[in-house]
């Protein structure tokens, strides 16, 4: 193993999602993230691309994104259109393939970090149609005849919400890490990174507000690391005294995001 | 190499393939788990666990297979590792409990026992399902007794041996057998889902990739090519036992609810309810106001067979309910009885199951007998992820 992931400055993993991180670097395999969300799951492609000084590809999946869009996208149109008006180069279909994020990242002199950010948004079959390019690292463009063949495997890392069931011919592929929601330990410790200065008063108020409601029976959308980043964030702008904090819950709107969570946690304050 | 582990694993319902165990094999080669147990705990289950849901399973076997080696230090040792390379069976002999035992100080000894009894004792409550509220535990050494006994497994340090990781079973809540939330209802409806596409449809749907290939083709004049459209053709009928003994379900029941509602794939959702039985009545409104009761009849004239049908209910109820007509329920009075209702719609309805968040009654008598009867006339599934999955499975085949 010569990379070793260690954390870095601005991102705080666990020891296991070290490990996780480090097996799945020396085992050339793909890393599938899970986790609640808001647990950091695409920030630690970038806190790894920070760490290990590698170049990051993000490639965003939406709903409707197919899996050849990571590849290549041959714009047909563009050339229908530059023969009409008789373009230079029409006959050079190489012109009009563009690589997508994952072709990006196989012809990268140097190797990469990929991101395949939130797996589970697209379609069901979307998952094995990348079967064989993320485990030989190379795909065919039949319209220029060319293999695209990674100079540098990329370490990839992907993301899901777990919105929907990965294919089990896939997830044999990879290496799978579970982000645990954070406790109070480890919460501290990432607001810490995130803020010079935090009175330790409000800090353990924040904290103690926090677990609070995310232990409330009955929240629809629990808050998350994101929100209490947030959250300090306004409280420090309104200058909030720290007595306050866990009695009256000021700015909950930042917190909870939905009416009935406001309304119940308010039922449960007094 | 210690093969048997990989068959234990597969016993207890993990889906590891021979490709991840080969992968597993090849990072241990390259020293990946780091010469330690725990090193190597983490590794099996970042290589052959693949959700959170298994977690729990991994962690249980884990224990089973390696039980012995509790009161190895960390360090894994040359002769651990030869260990691991022999099949448990033959290991029996030379590292028998009794040396174990004498090897162990005697408080220790109890503690230890202790702790084993206990995890036991708790994969033994949670396999008996008990009671749905029940799970929504914390870690389940955190919140008894145990721990001033000396097991601190509530995690302190950072640095955790691979036994009491595995030991603190913490992801048991994820384990799919349980009993569910709205999240994980919702995502369980996804299954619920099929495709036109694959139906014989017509041909609709604009279609912009074909027409340009097309016309590329065709020399650069135009032809315009049409495609299938991908939709949901599913239609639910969701029909709902409210009040009564239902009030005890009513959370679980409220989040199956809402995450049919939100489910938006559907082509079309119904719901109606009932109280503890169908009759002559049926009602839009859980409240079952006389005012929005609708003849039963209606629906069965009127909502078509290709609705695939879920009922929710915990079919407990008195005997007389199900069985004998002029039952008076919620304004509804009729001579029908309503197993017989219940009959109709299975007549209809080629695609029911029947929900129900409860558990057989183990202390029979009526609702035992109702709950009898109905789960033999319909294909009957508890409440949990897995059982549900089922469900929703049987409802996209056809019988």
């Amino acid at each position: 193993m010569n990379l070793t992931f260690q954390g870095s400055k601005n991102y705080v993993a666990s020891e296991e999602l070290m490990r996780s991180v480090n097996i799945a670097i020396a085992l050339q395999k793909p890393l599938l993230i899970k986790g609640e969300p808001g647990t950091g799951k695409t920030m630690l492609a970038e806190a790894i691309s920070q760490a290990l000084g590698k170049k990051l590809i993000i490639w965003n999946i939406k709903s409707t994104t197919k899996a050849q869009d990571g590849l290549y996208v041959y714009d047909v149109v563009q050339r229908l259109y530059d023969s009409q008006f008789g373009n230079e180069g029409v006959d050079d279909i190489a012109k009009y393939v563009k690589l997508g994020k994952l072709g990006e990242a196989f012809s990268s002199d140097e190797q990469v970090i990929l991101l395949i950010d939130e797996i589970d948004k697209a379609d069901l079959e979307f998952p094995n149609d990348l079967l064989w390019e993320l485990d030989k690292m190379e795909f065919y463009i039949p319209e220029t005849k060319e293999t695209i063949k990674a100079k540098q495997r990329p370490i990839v890392i992907i993301t899901s919400n777990a919105e929907k069931e990965l294919p089990d011919a896939f997830l044999r592929r990879c290496i799978f890490h579970y982000i645990e929601f954070p406790d109070a330990e480890q919460m501290e410790e990432i607001i810490k990174v995130h803020f010079d200065h935090v009175e330790e008063n409000v800090l353990k108020q924040v904290l103690a507000t926090f677990y609070w409601i995310r232990g409330l029976y009955n929240i629809q959308k629990k808050p998350s690391t994101s929100e209490v980043i947030d959250w300090i964030r306004a409280l420090e702008l309104g200058g909030v005294p720290s007595y306050k904090i866990k009695e009256t819950v000021p700015f909950a709107g930042v917190l909870l995001k939905k009416n009935e969570d406001i309304d119940t946690m308010r039922r449960y304050l007094k | 190499m210690f093969t048997s582990f990989f068959y234990l694993l597969r016993a207890r319902g993990l889906k590891v393939s021979l490709n991840e165990w080969m992968s597993l094999m090849e990072a241990l080669d390259k020293g990946l788990h780091q010469s330690s147990f725990t090193g190597f705990y983490y590794l099996c289950r970042a290589i052959l666990v693949k959700s959170e849901a298994d977690f729990d399973k991994f962690d249980g076997a884990f224990l089973e297979y390696f039980k012995d080696m509790e009161r190895a230090s960390d360090e894994l040792p040359k002769e651990l590792l030869d260990w691991l390379n022999k099949p448990r069976e033959e290991l029996d002999g030379s590292f028998s409990e009794e040396d174990l035992l004498r090897n162990m100080g005697l408080p220790e000894d109890v503690i230890q026992q202790m702790f084993l009894e206990r995890l036991k004792e708790q994969q033994e409550q949670h396999n008996g399902g008990s009671k749905w509220i029940g799970t929504r535990g914390a870690s389940p050494f955190g919140n008894n007794g145990q721990i001033d006994k000396g097991i601190r497994v509530g995690g302190e340090s950072k640095k955790k041996s691979a036994f009491q990781v595995a030991g603190e079973r913490k992801f048991r809540d994820f384990r799919e057998d349980n009993v569910l939330d709205t999240r994980q209802f919702q995502m369980a409806f996804r299954r619920l889902r099929q495709f036109s596409a694959r139906a014989d449809e017509a041909r609709t749907e604009f279609d912009i990739d074909g027409t340009i290939r097309e016309t590329c083709d065709n020399a650069g004049s135009l032809k315009v090519v049409y495609d299938k459209p991908r939709r949901n053709t599913v239609k639910v009928l969701l029909l709902m036992d409210s009040g009564g003994s239902m009030d005890y379900y009513s959370r679980m029941c409220s989040a199956l609810f809402q995450a049919v509602r939100n489910s938006n794939h559907f082509k079309d959702l119904q719901v109606f309810y009932f109280h503890n039985c169908i009759y002559s009545k049926i009602f839009k409104d859980p409240r079952m106001r006389p005012a929005s009761a609708i003849p039963t009849e209606w629906i069965l004239q009127n909502i078509s067979s290709e609705y695939k049908v879920i009922i929710v209910g915990d079919a407990q109820m008195d005997p007389y309910e199900l069985m004998e007509g002029s039952w008076y329920s919620y304004g509804a009075r009729d001579k029908t009885p309503g197993i017989e209702w219940l009959r109709r719609f299975k007549e209809k309805y080629p695609h029911i199951v029947w929900l129900n968040p409860s558990e057989r009654p183990y202390w029979g008598g009526w609702w035992a007998k109702t709950y009898d009867i109905l789960a033999k006339e319909f294909d009957m599934y508890r409440l949990t992820l897995d059982d549900l999955n089922n469900a929703l499975k049987k409802l996209m085949v056809s019988r």
